[in-house]
């Protein structure tokens, strides 16, 4: 690693550490419904939502209602882009003429950008018109993210209030994140992108002639505007099938910097508006530290990995399938934020990581996307595990365990296990029958355990809707479509509705007032038992799958062996 | 009762019927209570299945059978932890049960006594004791006065006084009366009294888990759904792996080896431990001599964070003491000590006799008998509001000393024809503000002085607040007193807060307020009219010698009626849900060596080549002979791990009262960290052993 690439990590991690209380503290002020600076641009935007669709902005409701809204809002939004990719043929803007799509992948792709996912089986350029794209998936990166922090949102007001049910209302949160976050930062990042040279119109694919003489055709297409929300909503479904490492996605450095950074911005500052909400803003920095230290001795332990001696090729490093523009520092640093948020866009292939590498990349995965994770979803899974630490760990103090005041009883326990359980349950059992049927092995393109890394990687995918895949993999078949599809969901709502359920649980109930015998959790001690109790819980149950996988492969390796 | 069945854990008898027990206690619809160790019940089950087909068929298997062998020893060593626990509450219930003997009433029906069975006595019927009889039955003392030996529920063996009215009217069922005779009204059904109750509860009859507890077990379920789940699916992921390296599928994973990583992986230490601890906890109570109504009070003791104290009793010793004597101006300070003497050799309160102490240490004025003074004694009446004595001198002049409250005096003065002095007045207001009760001391027309009375504040007391107040608790000290000699207490003592003045309404509403904001609340009380807030008390400690309103309303009572068992039980309850928290905590860590144990050992063979020992075998970091004694190592490690911390689960781990974070950083260190690193040494050392 040379010492420019250093500084380049090191630049990359300060503007996100700077960034999380600007962008954290103006989005305190958007979910609190404080005036701010935005809210004289756009405040008539808001307004006109709410009179469109008859919404009673300061109407709110309890846990049950809100989920509800939730759940039905994103059940419409599934059922249009099932539908839109069903008749696409008939619709406008479609100038390379791609048919209709099938009804499996119809259905793998509306579940996937319903979920915040955005696991592509589908080459964008190939199969998705310019109107799907623009006006199914991207509206869904948008909603979709802020689905996910409109869950976060009710989560932080059942922590914050003292007996009371009523966690907020939905379609506010979903507005008001839309419109004074996503919206003015999705606009500022494209036009940005575009100076850098992402291609953003609706002219039909161009051919032309190589230099060589032959002849390619260059896929175009509204990009810019998709790809900038793909970022920021951690969606990370690529406009085109290479993802970030298409030059037209992603063409400078500096555009590279920047796709990584906004990748991790949302969720990074999503956990100073947390502290500033819930009251304590050390409770947020606490939570980001735990993130950063996940991510950062997962980008190191990655790093050492590329860099080791390789026994196959000698002391060169791997070069094939990563970005060979920006090198492996941003390779790897992509590969990790990727799968730690849960985006999934890709600058490099995860298939052609070392072993260890993509080990970490899957273990970032399965923890549950935790590690800044998705918008709003990856703080709300994080408070998930913050439940189970505090309630194993605060027993030993001697009390009830209580976390911001608020006593954790065999409800919440119950519901946090269910959280941890039920993606847990998709990455086993479907990885499980697909390490053993016909129609699951049909898909690898590898063998030996590259193979079965390539399974566990596209079900945890899926199970942490994450959306990257170790390519490799072909999924576009009924069985890969229907098992991931109902993977993505069982990972998305799965862990939403016991959230929703906490939330709704810790609203009613008292706040304890700090003294010297409570748990504290908001310093170093927890920091510690944090990211222990993620690794033994969260990371542990799958160590006999990833020893069987990656880490025999890396073990292989060394012994001189490849797959 | 505590006295006599103090004797230790590992009383024999205890132990080998802990053992039947635990045989007992394999019983499904008995074992399925526990989820953890129910599913190590199925595994040994299906294990020992396997070991007798693989015999049918004549290939037996060693291995096998030694797993098998060890999944039953880690249901048994479960069953027994909780038979020793309970145990021991068996004992004490067997004592109590000697005691209630089948006794006989005097029922009063009219005016006239029918003998009839203690079994037939119905609410609100009166009855008759008399000295040398057994109470029937709980009740309440209607009429009369008698002195009761309670040694049956207390262990105490001298008598107490039980009389109508008054905070002492309670009697309790089983208890016999020694002088004198009660008129009894019944409160209590026989089956349902006091002692009944008790049996039940150490008997651990109506135990029934705490929200902790199922909140506990909650996770541990869920953490063993995980762990079978990621059992269930390894035979896929392995058979993938056998058909890429070339291997058979016949070498697959057999159930017996699935089920050893199994039982390692879910938490079966706190699992088997879990309800040993609760029951001990209920136990070391017992042994403080406080009997709780209900496990969940315990757990709720931990989590009190406000004490109401009584000043009286818990603050400060019961009575005021007399510390020094002021005289006036004119007034020897002897003069003063020995008017004081006079006036007090006669007077039996605390106060008095403290007086009388105070003169012989200071001065040496010894005791003198009343009658050979001549004197007589005056004593204390609420109208007069002072006491002291009438001496006759051998020339007939009757000299009046008296003692009493400042104004009480200088109605005797000026009543006298004497005079009071603006000094005096001075001295009292000055004592009154420090905290005491100023004492004047007249001789005839004459003001002598003022004794200083003081309350005494327990020794060791304000240590003792400093330790609660590093646990996060806050200090109320409740007293009648008024706000000004309240304060000095209060800050003598090191409370954090006083409630002066204060009525039992008061301390009723000062609970809802604490209550409100979100405190948990402890209070000690025995008067009927502390049953209301006893009742509302998140923690209600009731005094055996109260009224049996009070005891109904606390959910705890104190057989010693020492009020400052409050604090000692709520270290109980905090040890209580320390040691749930740790062995936890030591039961997952555990898994981490038992992974590095078991996994290298199951895969040792895939992608091996020629050599047969596969790339996995690097994961064996403990270097255990072979994959066979690496999983026997780790299943009997998992087994014997349970018997080692028994003792632990019912002594409770260590307490001391530190602060949240300062007790979370020694228990990590102990039983996190401890939990990570002792598998790796006690998996290798049993490897050591069954290779020699």
């Amino acid at each position: 690693m040379t010492a420019q690439e250093l500084i380049q990590v090191l630049l990359f991690f300060g503007v996100l550490i700077c960034m999380t209380p600007l962008l954290g503290n103006y989005m305190y002020k958007v979910f609190s419904g404080e005036k701010h600076f935005m809210s004289y641009v756009l405040g008539w935007l808001e307004k006109l939502t709410y009179k469109f669709s008859g919404i009673q902005a300061d109407e709110e409701s309890n846990w049950k209602s809100y989920t509800f809204g939730l759940l039905l809002f994103n059940f419409i939004g599934f059922v249009f882009l099932f539908l839109m990719q069903r008749i696409q043929s008939f619709l406008p803007l479609n100038p390379a003429h791609l048919p209709n799509v099938s009804w499996q992948l119809s259905f793998n792709t509306a579940i996937s950008f319903m979920t915040n996912t955005n696991w592509q089986s589908y080459a964008g350029e190939t199969t998705l018109s310019y109107f799907v794209q623009m006006t199914g998936l991207a509206v869904q990166n948008f909603v979709s993210a802020a689905s996910g922090i409109a869950v976060l949102l009710a989560l932080v007001r059942g922590l914050s209030r003292k007996t009371t049910e009523k966690i907020g209302n939905f379609w506010t949160d979903l507005t008001r994140t839309t419109v004074y976050i996503l919206l003015p930062l999705s606009v500022l990042f494209a036009i940005v992108l575009v100076g850098q040279g992402v291609v953003q119109n609706f002219k039909p694919y161009e051919s032309i002639h190589t230099l060589s003489g032959a002849q390619q055709i260059i896929p175009m297409g509204p990009a810019a505007s998709q790809i900038a929300i793909k970022q920021l909503g951690t969606n990370g479904g690529g406009f085109f099938n290479a993802n970030s490492a298409h030059p037209f996605e992603n063409p400078t450095p500096f555009s590279n910097f920047l796709e990584m950074l906004f990748l991790l911005l949302i969720p990074a500052a999503l956990t100073y508006t947390y502290g500033k909400m819930v009251g304590s803003i050390r409770q947020g920095w606490t939570i980001f530290s735990v993130m950063l230290i996940l991510l950062i001795a997962g980008l190191c332990i990655s790093l050492y990995a590329e860099y080791s001696a390789n026994p196959v090729f000698g002391h060169l490093r791997l070069m094939e399938g990563k970005e060979t523009r920006f090198g492996i520092v941003n390779s790897v640093l992509w590969s990790t934020s990727t799968t730690a948020a849960s985006n999934g866009s890709v600058n490099a292939m995860q298939d052609s990581l070392t072993p260890i590498a993509g080990m970490i990349a899957m273990i970032n995965l399965m923890l549950g996307e935790i590690i800044f994770g998705g918008v709003g979803s990856g703080l709300y899974g994080m408070v998930v595990f913050i439940i189970i630490t505090v309630f194993i760990a605060g027993l030993m103090v001697g009390r009830t365990p209580e976390y911001l005041g608020k006593k954790i009883e065999a409800f919440e326990v119950q519901m946090a296990i269910i959280a941890i359980l039920l993606p847990n349950v998709v990455i086993q059992l479907f990885s499980a029958w697909a390490s053993v049927s016909s129609f699951g092995l049909s898909g690898l393109n590898n063998a030996g355990p590259h193979g079965l890394s390539e399974i566990l990687y596209a079900y945890s995918s899926a199970a942490g809707n994450n959306g990257s895949a170790f390519a490799g993999l072909n999924a576009n078949t009924v069985f890969y479509n229907l098992t991931l599809g109902f993977g993505m969901l069982i990972g998305r709502f799965g862990v939403i509705i016991p959230v929703m359920a906490i939330a709704g649980s810790m609203g009613t109930k008292k706040t304890t007032p700090m003294s010297a015998g409570t748990f504290r959790t908001d310093n170093g001690l927890f920091i510690g038992l944090l990211i222990a109790v993620i690794l033994i819980i969260g990371g542990l149950t799958h160590f006999p799958a990833i020893s069987l996988g990656p880490l025999v492969e890396h073990l292989l390796m060394n012994a001189g062996m490849t797959f | 009762m505590s006295t006599k069945l103090n004797t230790g854990f590992f009383n024999k008898k205890i132990l080998f019927q802990a053992a039947k027990e635990s045989v007992i206690k394999l019983n499904p619809a008995l074992q399925i209570k526990n989820p953890v160790i129910f599913i190590v019940a199925i595994g040994s089950v299906l294990t020992t299945i396997i070991v007798f087909s693989g015999i049918f068929r004549g290939s037996f298997s060693s291995f096998n059978l030694q797993i098998a062998v060890w999944l039953w020893f880690t249901v048994l060593f479960a069953n027994f932890a909780e038979a020793v626990a309970e145990g021991r509450g068996k004992a004490q219930a067997e004592s109590l049960r000697r005691n209630r003997t089948q006794t006989m009433a005097r029922r009063i029906v009219g005016k006239q006594e029918v003998s009839v069975n203690a079994t037939e006595l119905k609410k609100g019927d009166i009855v008759r004791c008399r000295a040398g009889e057994v109470i029937p039955s709980d009740g309440e003392v209607i009429e009369g006065i008698a002195s009761v030996d309670e040694s049956a529920i207390t262990g105490e063996s001298a008598p107490v006084i039980r009389e109508s009215g008054g905070d002492r009217s309670a009697v309790t069922g089983g208890t016999k009366v020694i002088s004198d005779w009660i008129l009894i009204c019944i409160t209590m059904e026989t089956g349902n009294t006091f002692i009944d109750r008790m049996i039940a509860l150490v008997e651990g009859a109506k135990r029934q888990k705490t929200p902790n507890e199922i909140a506990l077990l909650m996770l541990l379920s869920g953490l063993t759904i995980i762990f079978l789940l990621v059992v269930v699916t390894l035979p896929a992921f392995f058979g993938y792996c056998l058909a890429a390296s070339g291997l058979p599928m016949s070498q697959n994973l057999t159930i017996p080896v699935l089920i050893a990583l199994l039982v390692c992986l879910i938490p079966t230490t706190i699992g088997g431990l879990l309800s040993a601890i609760g029951i001990s906890g209920m136990d070391r109570l017992i042994q403080r001599n406080v009997i709780a109504t209900s496990g969940r009070a315990i757990e709720a003791a931990g989590d009190v964070d406000v004490l109401l104290l009584d000043k009286t009793g818990t603050i400060t010793l019961g009575n005021r003491m007399a510390t020094d004597f002021i005289p006036v101006e004119g007034v020897k300070v002897e003069e003063l000590a020995n008017a004081a003497q006079l006036s007090s050799l006669s007077d039996e309160t605390p106060e008095g006799r403290s007086i009388v102490i105070l003169a012989k240490e200071k001065f040496n004025i010894r005791g003198r008998e009343v009658h050979q003074l001549n004197a007589t004694f005056i004593p204390f009446t609420a109208q007069s509001r002072m006491s002291g004595v009438d001496l006759k001198t051998d020339d007939n002049i009757i000299h009046r000393i008296r003692k009493g409250s400042s104004e009480a005096i200088r109605t005797f003065i000026q009543n006298n024809n004497g005079f009071y002095p603006q000094e005096i007045q001075d001295i009292v207001s000055e004592l009154a503000r420090q905290g005491a009760t100023p004492l004047v001391v007249a001789e005839d027309n004459k003001v002598m002085g003022v004794i200083h009375l003081k309350d005494i504040v327990k020794g060791g007391i304000k240590h003792r607040f400093a330790e609660l107040r590093k646990m996060g608790i806050k200090t109320i000290m409740i007293t009648g007193d008024n706000p000004l000699t309240a304060a000095a207490i209060a800050a003598e003592a090191g409370v954090d807060d006083f409630m002066a003045e204060a009525r039992p309404e008061d301390k009723l509403r000062r609970i809802r307020d604490e209550q409100a904001k979100g405190h948990l609340v402890g209070m000690i009380g025995d008067g009927t009219n502390d049953a209301p807030a006893l009742a509302q008390a998140d923690v209600g400690l009731a005094m055996n010698t109260g009224t049996q309103a009070a005891r109904e309303a606390g959910n705890m009572v104190d057989l010693d009626s020492n009020p400052t068992k409050l604090i000692e039980v709520v270290e109980v309850g905090k040890q209580l849900l320390m040691t749930r928290g740790s062995l936890t905590t030591f039961s997952i860590a555990n898994d981490v060596a038992k992974y590095f144990a078991i996994i290298p050992a199951i895969a040792l063979s895939l992608y091996s080549g020629e050599n047969g020992s596969g790339p996995l075998s690097a994961l064996n970091i403990m270097n255990l002979a072979s994959p066979q004694s690496a999983i026997l190592s780790a299943v009997i490690f998992n087994a014997v791990i349970i018997v080692l911390l028994i003792p632990l689960a019912l002594k409770g781990v260590r307490y001391k009262p530190v602060s949240a974070s300062t007790a979370l950083t020694r228990n990590l260190l102990i039983f996190g960290l401890g939990g990570i690193i002792a598998p790796f040494i006690g998996i290798k050392l049993i490897d050591i052993l069954i290779n020699l």
